[in-house]
């Protein structure tokens, strides 16, 4: 990926002007905001629609899942700190502040694992109910999304670590990034749409 | 800065939640306390305001499918069969 991103930085132009790497990615996004619509949209029209429990006023515990979600909020700051230190050369603010991100993503994945775990043990599978299939498909491919990242994450982290992440190797990092906010801004919605509003 | 503002604004939203006398207007609350936080990203960390208008456009066109797409399901079948 670093070797297309450095290859793209230099000469992969659109007729735009603009970088195909970054404009593709935008696209990507733009793609998966239709995939996660379509799982949020599908857990709001079985929302109530239990037949029985166990139901989410039964298994969610809102302070555990806003302190997952000050951590994945505090990860995206860290995500932008990593950029700068990338664009501005400096090699300890990018290892430091790459593994960090990554640190907080897993920390949060850990906080979901712990409550898949908790819903598992309180009676909720993916087939015990609407409520158990529709929540745990939307949150277990976030959270894969998640995954991903951190793994993105950490091989950007190991080139750094290498001194192959300098300057001319930003666009990589920017759209490690791009897709980092995006993952965050997708349990932004959940957040709100699924236990907050329940 | 745009850090300290999101953990405001999720403090914020975790805290309406506890409040009874806002249950009747907590929905819009929410979502438009998360619409802030969802432009705050997009538009300072995702670099959105700063870079070509192309790449908001090719965001926020899909972006406004999925809108519809999720209100239009809502409507279909939360609203519109107690009519």
């Amino acid at each position: 990926m670093s070797h297309a991103a450095a290859a793209s930085s230099d000469h992969h132009y659109t007729s735009t002007g603009l970088n195909t790497f970054k404009l593709g990615f935008w696209t990507l996004i733009g793609s998966e905001s239709l995939f996660f619509a379509s799982l949020i949209a599908t857990y709001m029209v079985y929302k109530g629609e239990s037949v029985r429990g166990p139901f989410p006023s039964d298994v969610f515990n809102i302070p555990l899942t806003s302190v997952s979600t000050f951590v994945l909020l505090m990860s995206s700051l860290m995500m932008v700190l990593a950029l700068a230190a990338v664009q501005r050369g400096d090699r300890k603010g990018s290892l430091l502040w790459l593994f960090m991100t990554a640190l907080f993503g897993s920390i949060f994945l850990g906080f979901q694992a712990y409550e898949f775990t908790h819903f598992y043990h309180a009676g909720l599978t993916l087939g015990t109910n609407v409520f158990g299939s529709s929540f745990f498909i939307l949150t277990g491919f976030h959270g894969a999304h998640v995954l991903i990242g951190v793994i993105w994450l950490l091989t950007l982290w190991v080139q750094a670590l290498r001194g192959r992440l300098g300057p001319k190797d930003a666009i990589t990092v920017e759209v490690a990034g791009l897709y980092w906010h995006f993952v965050d801004i997708v349990w932004i919605a959940i957040f709100t749409l699924v236990y907050l509003l329940e | 800065m745009v850090a300290v503002v999101l953990t405001i604004i999720t403090a914020a939203e975790v805290a309406v939640a506890y409040v009874p006398a806002l249950r009747p207007v907590l929905a819009y609350i929410l979502i438009t306390l998360s619409a802030a936080k969802f432009s705050l990203v997009v538009m300072y960390y995702m670099h959105l305001k700063f870079d070509s208008r192309i790449f908001s456009g090719v965001f926020l066109a899909p972006f406004s499918l999925a809108l519809v797409v999720v209100v239009a399901m809502v409507l279909l079948f939360k609203l519109i069969p107690f009519i």
